[in-house]
């Protein structure tokens, strides 16, 4: 029998540890999964934002990805589904202190919780939104998503999707978003650079994250494993700032654009709520 | 939290509406937050507080529905505020899963329903109790909730301090059951001053980070709260959870979590009760009636009583928890207990459980849109007494 390796023998800790609840590991997703791979590039992150991270409130719905928040050592709520931002919502108008990220999948936060992604864009309520979109509904087994590039097959669209997915970029743009950018779990150092932006960005700002799931959208569509995948957004992935988001549409197995594509001022929800206050405390407004 | 100048409670006597009173009765109980969407005929509160709360010192944010609403709510909780939502009928149905959340998250907070006629949309502008079942069992799985049921607007400003009070003590959503009469009747309202109100604060842990576990109960069943941002790096989710509130998917850990809900209300049920007994020593019959409807069996009453009728008034303020041992009791020393209520019949299901077939339990159901003719109820009570 092998000898296993003590843990306590490994020469260096894991520098992201002390931001995880290592006590809660091994984690739930599956070898080759890029979810993981995100919450490495979020702790570096804040890691080099220099927050205060008693001041940080992470936030789920459900799903794969709405399993981030029970991993990371941080004021963590695991929400239902599709309600990550209302929950956010409430919560950073209550203390305005906070920084406050919601970090959910794309089934939860574009399908389900459509409305409440467009309306917290909308009114430019001060969360950074961080959207894994993995082109499907993992948790429950692979079924298509309105995410779901046209003809990708999904356990629920066996014969390939036949409706237009949603263009995230140019949905968060549309609404009013002040930072959107896009990035594959392969652009780990863009990745963690865009989730600095967006985290020090004042408003509503968002990171779209296309990442692989090898047991489920790669293995139905017969993409190959964790790792071809991650190969095929190094060889297929356009990064080129400042697109049009009209222009960011994803097709089936079709090269993806990255980069920044949004970065602009607007006054933010809690911005223009101190600015009514003061007109009414000073009479303008009665 | 967001706030213009600090001036709190409207002491003295006005004239309000009870969906103003109970705005009012939030602002005095320490609401400071309110999320909300529109729909008749609960509107007036959270236009009240609107027009309130930069003065009063609090946050309203209209959402875009009753869902984000009810979760809103939750996140301002976890970020230091008293909490409420306001709503009716459709909306509450849309707000059903979160109460499971604030139930199984354990989160203070006061739902407001001001009852209007369903199924669906029914009758926006006129009055209902049907709602009174889905208050209690409306969202999937095992929980409990408190249920307080207002008869006049000074009710909806006393009672939803109580309710607010209730939700702090026990962490569980409460939800306060006006109706569109109660809601739209305008009434003398005494607001007293905020220093002689009796207001429950947050059960803060008085546990450093290294001594606390979110979920571990005291001998009251109910587990010490903290807030976002104080360092104490916590978890919340709505999965079945251990008492550092990491999921635990086993039987087990189901078994202990569900129950301590179910407890912390049963268990404490004597402590949780309210009611206005009338009468019911020596009464033949009682009649068990709440929110609107016992004002209008108040005249019935005393028809019957004019009749020879030795009739009892038990009206119940706290419904949910079913005050189950009186009722229990009640139904050995009576002939009959008569039970009116705007809808088919759903109070009186308890009633008829606790009565155990020891006395006749008689509705007297109403379809809704408008409350009980009085003779209705008179003439349940005369027959109920032969």
């Amino acid at each position: 029998m092998t000898q296993l390796v003590e843990p306590q023998a490994c020469a260096f800790e894991n520098p992201v540890e002390p931001y995880l609840r290592t006590e809660r590991m091994p984690h739930i997703w599956c070898p080759g999964c890029g979810i993981g791979t995100t919450v490495n590039c979020f702790v570096r992150a804040i890691e080099q934002c220099q927050i205060d991270l008693d001041k940080l409130s992470i936030v789920s719905g459900i799903g794969c990805t709405g399993r981030v928040a029970g991993y990371l050592r941080l004021d963590s709520f695991h929400t239902t589904h599709g309600r990550a931002i209302p929950f956010a919502t409430g919560l950073k108008l209550a203390n305005p202190e906070l920084k406050v990220v919601v970090y959910s999948g794309d089934g939860d936060l574009i399908a389900i919780g459509g409305n409440h992604f467009i309306h917290a864009a909308r009114r430019n309520v001060d969360l950074t939104v961080i959207c894994v979109n993995n082109f499907n509904y993992a948790m429950t087994g692979g079924q298509a998503a309105s995410t779901t590039p046209i003809d990708a097959v999904g356990t629920t669209a066996p014969y390939g999707v036949v409706e237009k997915p949603f263009n995230l970029p140019f949905l968060a743009e549309s609404c009013g978003a002040t930072y959107v950018a896009r990035w594959t779990a392969f652009h780990v150092r863009q990745l963690t650079k865009a989730m600095i932006e967006a985290i020090n960005k004042k408003g509503f700002s968002f990171v779209e994250v296309i990442t692989p799931c090898p047991t489920l959208y790669e293995r139905r569509n017969r993409l190959g494993s964790g790792l071809d995948r991650m190969q095929w957004f190094k060889d297929n992935s356009i990064i080129k700032n400042n697109t049009d988001t009209r222009e960011c549409d994803i097709e089936f197995q079709k090269p993806i654009i990255c980069g920044r594509f949004v970065d602009v001022e607007r006054p933010s929800l809690l911005e223009n709520i101190h600015a009514k206050l003061e007109q009414i405390r000073s009479g303008k407004r009665r | 939290m967001v706030s213009g100048k600090q001036d709190g409670v409207l002491t003295g006597a006005f004239y309000l509406d009870g969906d103003h009173a109970c705005a009012e009765g939030a602002i005095a109980a320490g609401c400071n937050f309110v999320a909300g969407y529109p729909i008749t005929p609960s509107t007036e509160i959270v236009e009240r507080l609107a027009q309130r709360f930069p003065q009063a010192g609090g946050t309203f944010i209209q959402m875009e529905d009753e869902i984000a609403s009810s979760i809103a709510i939750q996140g301002a909780v976890w970020g230091g505020a008293k909490a409420m939502t306001v709503s009716s009928g459709p909306g509450i149905s849309l707000m059903m899963e979160h109460i499971g959340l604030a139930a199984m998250a354990e989160v203070p907070c006061v739902i407001v329903n001001v009852q209007r006629g369903g199924p669906s949309t029914g009758l926006p502008t006129l009055p209902a109790q049907a709602d009174m079942m889905q208050a209690r069992w409306g969202s999937h799985g095992d929980y409990e909730i408190i249920a307080l049921c207002p008869n006049s607007p000074q009710e909806c400003f006393d009672l939803v301090i109580r309710a607010f009070n209730l939700s702090e003590q026990y962490r569980l959503p409460v939800l306060f059951m006006m109706d569109e009469v109660v809601g739209h009747m305008t009434e003398k309202v005494v607001i007293p001053p905020r220093e002689t109100l009796t207001i429950v604060p947050r059960r803060y842990t008085q546990l450093s980070p290294a001594e606390y576990l979110p979920f571990r109960a005291g001998p009251d069943l109910v587990p010490d709260i903290v807030k976002a941002g104080d360092g104490y790096r916590f978890h919340v989710t709505g999965l079945t959870h251990d008492e550092r509130g990491y999921p635990v998917m086993n039987a087990g850990c189901q078994d202990g979590l569900v129950r301590r809900l179910v407890d912390k209300v049963r268990k404490n049920a004597d402590k949780i009760q309210q009611f206005d007994a009338d009468q019911l020593e020596g009464a033949d019959v009682v009649v068990i009636s709440y929110g609107i409807t016992s004002r209008v069996t108040m005249r019935s009453v005393q028809e019957a009583r004019a009749r020879g009728v030795k009739v009892g008034h038990l009206r119940l303020i706290v419904v949910w928890p079913f005050p189950e041992t009186l009722i229990r009791k009640l139904a050995t020393q009576v002939r009959g207990l008569v039970v009116p209520e705007i809808n088919l019949g759903q109070m009186v299901l308890e009633v008829e459980r606790c009565a155990g077939g020891h006395c006749k339990v008689v509705p007297v159901p109403h379809a809704g849109g408008a409350v009980h003719d009085p003779a209705l109820i008179t003439e349940a009570i005369v027959e109920a007494a032969r």
